[in-house]
C-alpha cells in the first residue's frame, strides 16, 4: 500500500497545494526538494529552518510516528523481542523439564482480584484417573486456589550466557498456603490429585509447560527470521549492487541466476534440503544450517530491488559529480548511493523477517527443521499435529496465536516503514 | 505473439535441465546410495540378496559409474517416462503418483480460480470505496490472511469441526471410496471433501491478491484519463470496470507465474495436516525415509509444475498487454 494513510488525509493535499501544477500531476519520481516537503509531519511549517535541516533518518520517523498501527505494532515487537532476549525471566519454568504426571494440564488464567483484595491467584487443576483410558485428566476447579507473586525466584537461569538470575516475572508463591474449599476437599478426596504448579498456557503431552516454552521459542523463531534475513541481506546488496552497478556480462549472469531461483518451488526445496542434514547434528549445527537453507533462496528480491535502485541513482548528477570530484568506487557507492535508498533497504528487510519466521515454523512444524530438544514456535506446534492431539489439548494451538501477532506486527511495521521511507508518494 | 511463446518454450529444456540436476542433488544429498539402503530395507525385514543381485542392481542404477554417468542414466529413464521404484512402498513411482498428481493439480487449480474470484471483487471494492467501513474490514482480513500461515487456518478448521460437529475433517475421500475406481458417486464424494481444503488454502491468497488490486487500481484510479472519462459523462461504475479496472489486472496477471506454483507447493503443509492424499505428503514421507528416488521425482514435478505457472503468466501476460507483446 503505498498511498497516505488516513489519519492525515488533508496533509498529502495541503503540500499538493505548494507544488507547481506539472509536478502535482506528474508520476514520475524525481528529486526535488518540493517532493521532499511531502515528508513533514503534520501542522510543521515546511519552510522552516527544521525542516530543511532535518537528517534523511528524522523525516522518516516523523512521517512513520504518523503511522498509528505501525507504531503500536513497534511497540508489540520491542516486547517480543525482550522476551526473545531473557526468555529465562518470563518462564515459569524450565522449559525442558518433563512430569509425566502433569500431562496436560488446561490453561491457567491469573486472577488478580481475590474477594476484593489484590492477591494474584489461579485456579488449581485437579486430576482424576479416568477408568477407561488410564489416564489422569485434568480440570480447573474454582474451588482451589493457588497465589501467584510477581518477581519471585525460581530456577536459575542465564542471561544471554553472562550471568545467572533467578528472579522470574511470575511463580507459585511458595509461602502462601493453597486455598481449597473444605467442601470440596471432602467430594474430591480418594483417588483425585491436586497440582499446585502454575501453568498459564497448559502443559503439553510430556508435563512440559507451554507458557515457558513458548517464551524460550521466541528466542529461536525470531532469532532464526533476524540471521536468514541478515544472511539474505548481505547476499542480497552484494549481488545486487554488483549487478546494478557494473551492468553487462555480470549483470546478465546475475538476474539469470536469480531468475532461475525465484522459479524454484521454495517449501519443497527447503524441504529436501533441510531432510539432508545428517540427523546426529547437534541443535547448534542445525539452526544454523537451517538459516542458511532459509536465506540462500530469499535474497532474490532484495537483490532485484538493489539493482533497480543503483540502475536509476547510476544515472544521477549526484553520482557523476562524485565521480568527477575523484571518489573511488566504494566511496561513491557507500558513501554517496547506498545512504539515499537504505531506509527502503530497512522497510524491504522488516517485511522479510515474518516471511522467514513463517517458514522456519513450516519446518519444523513438519518435523524437518529444528528438532526436539530445540524449541521453537514450529517445534511446539509440532504437538498439535493430529487431531487425537488438538481434541484433547486445545491449547496446545495457542503458540500459533503468537506467530500470527508476530508476523502482523511486523507486516505492519514493515508497511509503515515502507510507506514513511518513500518520499514519492503523497 | 507466436515469436514469444516459441522463445519461451525454447527456454523450457534449459531450466528443466537444471532443475533435473537440482532434483538429481537431491537424490544424492544423504549418504549412501539408493542400493546400501534398499539392502539395509531388506535386511530389517528378514530376506537377504545375493551379490549378484546386487551387482544387476547397481548397474542398473548406474552406481558403479561417476555421478554424471548415474545423472544421465536416471534422466534418460525419466524422459523414456520410467520414474524409478519407489523404496519405501515397492512401486513404481509413476503408478504411486499418478492419481495423487491429479489430485494435487485439481486442489491447486480450484483454489487458484476461487482466490481470483474473490480478490480482484474484493480489491475493486476497497480501492473504490477507500477509507470506508468495507475498505478497513477488507484490510483487516488481508493483514490477518497474510500473516496466518496456511497450517494454522487448517488446524484450527480441524479444531472446530471437531468440537463443534464432532467429525473430523481429514482426507479427501470417505473410507468407501478410498481404493474404489473413479465413478460419478466418488467424484461426488471428493468434492464433498475438497471444498474445505480448497477454502482454507484461498484465504492467505485471496488476502494477497486483493492487496495487490486494490494497490494497482488506486494507483489507475488518480490518472487524468479517469478524469475525463468522469467529464464526459461516463457513469461511475462502467467507467472503472471498462478502463483503470482492465489496466490494474496486467500487473495482477504477472503474479500468476509466483503464485502458481506457491498454490502447489503451499499446498503440502495443509495437506499434511489434513492428511489428503496429494504428492504433498507423500514428498514429505519419502525424504523422512531417505526414500530418495521418490522424493526426486516429486520435486522434479513441482518444479515442472512450477514452470508451466511461470508459462501461462508469460503467456496470459504477452497477450493482454500489447505493451510486453511488441517489446519481444
Amino acid at each position: 500500500m503505498t498511498e497516505q494513510k488516513p489519519s492525515d488525509p488533508s496533509f498529502g493535499r495541503q503540500v499538493m497545494g505548494n507544488l507547481t501544477e506539472a509536478s502535482a500531476v506528474s508520476y514520475q519520481p524525481m528529486v526535488s526538494m518540493d517532493e521532499d516537503a511531502s515528508l513533514a509531519p503534520p501542522g510543521a511549517d515546511v519552510h522552516s529552518e527544521d525542516f530543511y535541516l532535518a537528517p534523511n533518518w528524522k523525516l522518516v520517523w516523523w512521517r512513520f510516528k504518523k503511522h498509528r498501527l505501525a507504531v503500536i505494532s513497534s511497540v508489540i515487537m520491542i516486547i517480543i523481542a525482550i522476551v526473545a532476549i531473557v526468555p529465562g525471566f518470563f518462564s515459569t519454568q524450565d522449559p525442558h523439564v518433563t512430569d509425566a504426571l502433569q500431562s496436560f494440564i488446561p490453561v491457567q488464567m491469573i486472577h488478580f482480584i481475590d474477594d476484593g483484595a489484590i492477591r494474584p491467584f489461579v485456579y488449581g487443576a485437579v486430576g482424576q484417573r479416568n477408568p477407561t483410558t488410564l489416564r489422569v485428566e485434568w480440570q480447573i476447579d474454582e474451588n482451589v486456589k493457588v497465589p501467584v507473586k510477581f518477581f519471585t525466584r525460581g530456577y536459575p537461569y542465564e542471561i544471554l550466557g553472562l550471568f545467572t538470575l533467578d528472579i522470574h516475572l511470575v511463580g507459585v508463591d511458595e509461602t502462601a498456603p493453597v486455598e481449597v474449599d473444605p467442601a470440596a476437599k471432602e467430594a474430591s478426596a480418594g483417588p483425585n490429585r491436586v497440582s499446585t504448579s502454575l501453568h498459564i498456557l497448559g502443559s503439553d503431552r510430556l508435563g512440559r509447560d507451554q507458557w515457558s516454552r513458548l517464551m524460550y521459542g521466541t528466542r529461536v523463531s525470531l532469532s532464526i527470521g533476524l540471521v536468514a534475513v541478515a544472511i539474505s541481506t548481505v547476499l542480497g546488496i552484494v549481488l545486487g549492487g554488483i549487478s546494478g552497478y557494473f551492468g553487462g556480462t555480470i549483470d546478465m549472469v546475475i538476474q539469470r541466476l536469480i531468475e532461475i531461483l525465484q522459479s524454484l518451488p521454495a517449501i519443497p526445496i527447503w524441504l529436501a534440503l533441510s531432510a539432508a542434514l545428517p540427523r546426529t547434528w547437534s541443535v547448534e549445527q542445525t539452526y544454523f544450517a537451517i538459516t542458511i537453507i532459509l536465506a540462500l533462496l530469499a535474497w532474490t528480491t532484495l537483490a532485484r530491488e538493489v539493482r533497480s535502485r543503483f540502475i536509476t541513482l547510476r544515472e544521477e548528477d549526484f553520482v557523476v559529480a562524485a565521480k568527477l570530484s575523484g571518489c573511488g568506487q566504494p566511496r561513491i557507492i557507500f558513501r554517496h548511493m547506498v545512504p539515499t535508498f537504505s531506509s527502503h533497504i530497512i522497510a524491504a528487510v522488516t517485511l522479510a523477517i515474518p516471511v522467514m519466521i513463517i517458514n522456519e515454523t513450516f519446518l519444523s512444524f513438519l518435523g524437518l527443521g529444528l528438532r526436539p530438544p530445540a524449541i521453537s514456535w514450529g517445534v511446539l506446534l509440532q504437538e498439535a499435529q493430529n487431531l487425537q492431539s488438538i481434541a484433547l489439548a486445545p491449547w496446545l494451538l495457542l503458540p500459533g496465536l503468537l506467530v500470527i501477532v508476530t508476523v502482523l506486527a511486523l507486516n505492519i511495521l514493515g508497511d509503515g516503514l515502507r510507506d514513511a521511507a518513500d518520499p514519492y508518494t503523497s | 505473439m507466436t515469436q514469444l511463446i516459441v522463445k519461451r518454450l525454447l527456454l523450457l529444456p534449459v531450466l528443466l535441465f537444471i532443475f533435473s540436476v537440482f532434483s538429481f542433488i537431491i537424490i544424492q544429498a544423504p549418504p549412501g546410495d539408493f542400493v546400501t539402503s534398499y539392502i539395509a530395507e531388506l535386511a530389517s525385514s528378514g530376506s537377504s540378496m545375493d551379490q549378484a543381485q546386487i551387482d544387476a542392481l547397481r548397474s542398473t542404477y548406474g552406481l558403479d559409474q561417476p555421478l554424471t554417468g548415474q545423472y544421465l542414466k536416471w534422466i534418460g529413464r525419466i524422459l523414456r517416462g520410467d520414474l524409478g521404484v519407489s523404496l519405501d512402498w515397492q512401486k513404481p513411482i509413476g503408478e504411486l503418483i499418478g492419481e495423487r498428481l491429479g489430485l494435487t493439480v485439481m486442489l491447486g487449480l480450484l483454489t487458484f480460480f476461487l482466490s481470483w474470484a474473490l480478490a480482484v471483487p474484493i480489491g475493486i471494492i476497497s480501492a473504490v470505496k477507500k477509507y470506508t467501513l468495507v475498505d478497513y474490514f477488507f484490510t483487516i482480513f488481508n493483514y490477518i490472511g497474510i500473516a496466518t500461515p496456511t497450517f494454522m487456518v487448517a488446524l484450527i478448521a480441524m479444531w472446530l469441526a471437531f468440537s463443534w460437529f464432532g467429525v473430523s475433517v481429514t482426507g479427501l475421500f470417505s473410507s468407501e471410496y478410498v481404493d474404489a475406481p473413479w465413478s460419478l458417486a466418488r467424484f461426488g464424494d471428493l468434492m464433498t471433501h475438497m471444498w474445505l481444503p480448497v477454502l482454507i488454502l484461498t484465504l492467505s491468497g485471496t488476502a494477497r491478491l486483493a492487496r495487490i488490486m486494490r494497490a494497482n487500481l488506486l494507483d489507475e484510479l488518480n490518472k487524468p484519463y479517469v478524469e475525463m472519462a468522469r467529464a464526459k459523462g461516463m457513469s461511475e461504475w462502467h467507467l472503472i470496470i471498462k478502463y483503470p479496472v482492465r489496466l490494474a489486472l496486467n500487473p495482477l496477471v504477472s503474479t500468476i507465474g509466483w503464485y502458481l506454483p506457491l498454490i502447489f507447493s503451499g499446498s503440502l503443509v495443509v495437506a499434511t495436516v489434513l492428511n489428503l492424499p496429494t504428492i504433498g505428503p507423500m514428498l514429505l514421507r519419502s525424504l523422512t525415509n531417505q526414500d530418495m528416488f521418490l522424493a526426486g521425482a516429486i520435486v522434479l514435478i513441482y518444479c515442472l509444475l512450477a514452470i508451466i505457472g511461470t508459462l501461462v503468466s508469460d503467456i496470459l501476460l504477452a497477450w493482454l498487454d500489447p505493451r510486453i507483446r511488441m517489446e519481444s
